[in-house]
C-alpha cells in the first residue's frame, strides 16, 4: 500500500491551517474525498444528469443504469445476497430510524423489550426511545466495562422472550472497541430476537460480510468512507424487507396509485429496496459512495484496517510518552480500530483540540455523540479523538504527538 | 459602525458536560480581535505563543492565534455578546 500515492489522490491534503500542513485526524467523524470521487460526481452532473426510473430518455436511462449499478456494487461489498437487500438513505442515522420507525412502530409494543449498549451512538438510541414513547416498549441498556469492552455477559443474559430487537454498534466512535457481533448475533437469533448492526465505524474500516454476520439490519454512512455526505446504505434481509411497510411516502416506493370515485386512492407498493426509497434519491450521492467502494477495493480492505492497527499501534505507543495523557479504552490493540479517545491532565478537551488546531491538526472533542458512555462508563465530562485513515501516516502522528507534548508543558 | 456581525463567524456551545462556548472569529479580522481585545482584557497568562488566558469584566476566556476563543460561565447569548461588544466595538 503506496500511501505517498494514495495522497496525491486527495486534494486538500496539500492544504495548509494556521500555515502547518494539514493534519486530519477526524476521520471517524467524516473522512476526506480523493479526486476520483469528486471528478465521478462532476462527471455525472455534466455528463449524465436526469431522474431516474419510469422515463424513456437517454439521460434517465444512464442515470438508471449508473444509479442501480452502484447498488450492485455496494451490495457486492458487503455480500449481500443480491442487490435489492442494499436500500440507499442519507446515512447511518436515517438507516436505524428507517428500522425504528418502519419494523419498529409495526412490530413493537407495550411488553416488548429492545436491547442496545451503553456504548452506542446517540443514532443508535434516541430514535429506540422516541418509537418506544409512541408504543409503550421498554429498552434495556447491556453494560460496557470500564476498558470500553462490551459486557458479553450482561448483554447476553438481558435477552428474553420479550426482547424482540438488539441493537450494538460494530465498531464503538469513541474507543474504537471492535464488538463480536457475529457472537451476539448468533445469541440475538437463539433468543428469537432480531439484530441491527451499526456499521457507521466498521464498513469503512474492516471487512464486513453481512452474509457471515447473519445481522437481519446493517447500516453505514458513505462520507465515513471516502464518499460524499448525505448517502448511506440500510441494509436488510429481503424477506424482512418485503414484510416491512414503507418508511416515507412518495414517488418511486409506489407501484400504482388507483383511484376510484367513493373509494378514493387504492395504493400498489413498490418492491424493496424502491419501496424505502420516497422521492428522487441522492442519485449523485449513491454514484460517488459506488466509487468510493471501487476506490477502496483497490486499495484492499486488508491494506486498510493492516495500515489502520499499525497507525494505532504507532500512535498507542507514542502517547505512552506523554505524561499527563489517558488514553480511554482497552489497551489490547487486537481489539480495537483506528480510533484514540484521550484526556489531558488539567485541560478541556476543547482546549486540546483548539490547540490542535492551531498547529494544523484536526481533532474532534467532546461526548462524540456518545454521551451514555462517557457519563456511565468513562466518567468523562468529554474527551479529545484522533481517528486515522488510509491517508495517514506514522510522520502525522508523530508530529501530533510532538504537539501533545507541548500541550502537556501548558 | 461595526458591529458584532463583522468580527464573529460563528459562535458554538461545547459538546461535553462543560458548558462552555466557543467564539470563531472571521479569520480575516483575527489580527484585528486579538490586538483590541488585548488591549482591553487583563492578560494572566500567554502559553506557548498561542494561546492568552485573558479576563475581563469577572470572565475568564482564552484566546487563541488562530482567531478562535473559549469563554466559560458565560450564562447565555447576550451576556457574550455583551462582553464581546465591551472588547470589540
Amino acid at each position: 500500500m503506496d500511501i505517498q500515492a494514495i495522497r496525491q489522490d486527495f486534494p486538500i491534503l496539500k492544504r495548509k491551517i494556521n500555515n502547518y500542513p494539514l493534519i486530519y485526524f477526524d476521520n471517524a467523524a467524516t473522512t476526506q474525498k480523493p479526486r476520483q470521487i469528486i471528478e465521478a460526481e462532476a462527471n455525472f452532473y455534466e455528463n449524465h444528469n436526469g431522474n431516474i426510473h419510469r422515463a424513456v430518455h437517454t439521460l434517465s436511462l444512464e442515470a438508471t443504469d449508473l444509479y442501480e449499478k452502484s447498488r450492485e456494487k455496494i451490495s457486492k461489498f458487503i455480500n449481500a445476497k443480491e442487490p435489492s437487500e442494499v436500500v440507499f438513505v442519507r446515512g447511518t442515522t436515517e438507516a436505524i430510524n428507517l428500522v425504528a420507525y418502519s419494523w419498529g412502530l409495526s412490530n413493537l409494543c407495550k411488553g416488548d423489550e429492545v436491547l442496545v449498549s451503553l456504548m452506542e451512538h446517540h443514532s443508535n438510541i434516541v430514535p429506540w426511545e422516541i418509537t418506544a414513547k409512541l408504543r409503550g416498549f421498554t429498552i434495556k441498556y447491556a453494560n460496557v466495562k470500564a476498558d470500553g469492552t462490551l459486557d458479553y455477559e450482561d448483554f447476553e443474559g438481558k435477552f428474553s422472550k420479550k426482547t424482540k430487537i438488539a441493537c450494538l454498534s460494530h465498531v464503538s466512535n469513541v474507543t474504537g472497541v471492535i464488538n463480536d457481533v457475529k457472537r451476539v448475533t448468533k445469541a440475538a437469533h437463539d433468543n428469537g430476537s432480531l439484530m441491527l448492526v451499526d456499521g457507521a465505524q466498521s464498513v469503512p474500516h474492516l471487512i464486513v460480510d453481512v452474509q457471515d454476520l447473519d445481522a437481519d439490519f446493517l447500516a453505514f454512512s458513505g462520507h465515513k468512507m471516502l464518499g460524499p455526505t448525505g448517502i448511506g446504505v440500510f441494509y436488510g434481509k429481503k424477506a424482512l424487507l418485503e414484510g416491512m411497510p414503507p418508511f416515507q411516502g412518495g414517488g418511486e416506493m409506489i407501484k400504482e396509485v388507483e383511484f376510484s370515485e367513493g373509494r378514493g386512492c387504492s395504493i400498489t407498493l413498490n418492491d424493496p429496496p424502491w419501496k424505502f426509497e420516497a422521492g428522487t434519491p441522492n442519485i449523485c450521492g449513491a454514484i460517488g459512495l459506488s466509487e468510493a467502494v471501487k476506490y477502496l477495493q483497490a486499495v484492499g480492505m486488508n491494506n486498510v484496517q493492516s495500515h489502520e492497527k499499525e497507525l494505532t499501534r504507532h500512535a498507542f505507543e507514542r502517547m505512552h510518552e506523554c505524561n499527563k495523557i489517558t488514553i480511554h479504552g482497552t489497551s489490547d490493540l487486537s481489539k480495537r480500530c483506528g480510533i484514540i479517545s484521550f484526556s489531558v491532565e488539567g485541560l478541556s478537551s476543547h482546549d486540546v483540540a483548539l490547540i490542535c488546531d492551531n498547529y494544523g491538526i484536526m481533532i474532534r472533542s467532546g461526548y462524540h455523540c456518545a454521551q451514555p458512555l462517557h457519563q456511565e462508563v468513562l466518567k468523562l465530562h468529554s474527551s479529545a479523538r484522533a481517528s486515522f485513515y488510509i491517508y495517514n501516516t506514522p510522520e502525522e502522528v508523530d508530529r501530533f504527538v510532538e504537539v501533545l507534548k507541548e500541550i502537556e508543558q501548558l | 459602525m461595526p458591529t458584532l456581525e463583522d468580527y464573529v463567524a460563528r459562535v458554538e456551545g461545547t459538546c461535553g458536560a462543560e458548558k462552555d462556548v466557543i467564539v470563531f472569529f472571521k479569520y480575516e479580522k483575527k489580527d484585528e480581535v486579538i490586538a483590541n481585545i488585548l488591549k482591553k482584557a487583563t492578560v494572566n497568562n500567554k502559553i506557548a505563543g498561542i494561546i492568552f488566558e485573558l479576563a475581563f469584566e469577572g470572565f475568564s476566556f482564552r484566546l487563541y492565534t488562530s482567531g478562535k476563543a473559549i469563554f466559560r460561565g458565560v450564562k447565555n447569548r447576550d451576556e457574550l455578546n455583551r462582553v464581546l461588544a465591551a472588547m470589540l466595538l
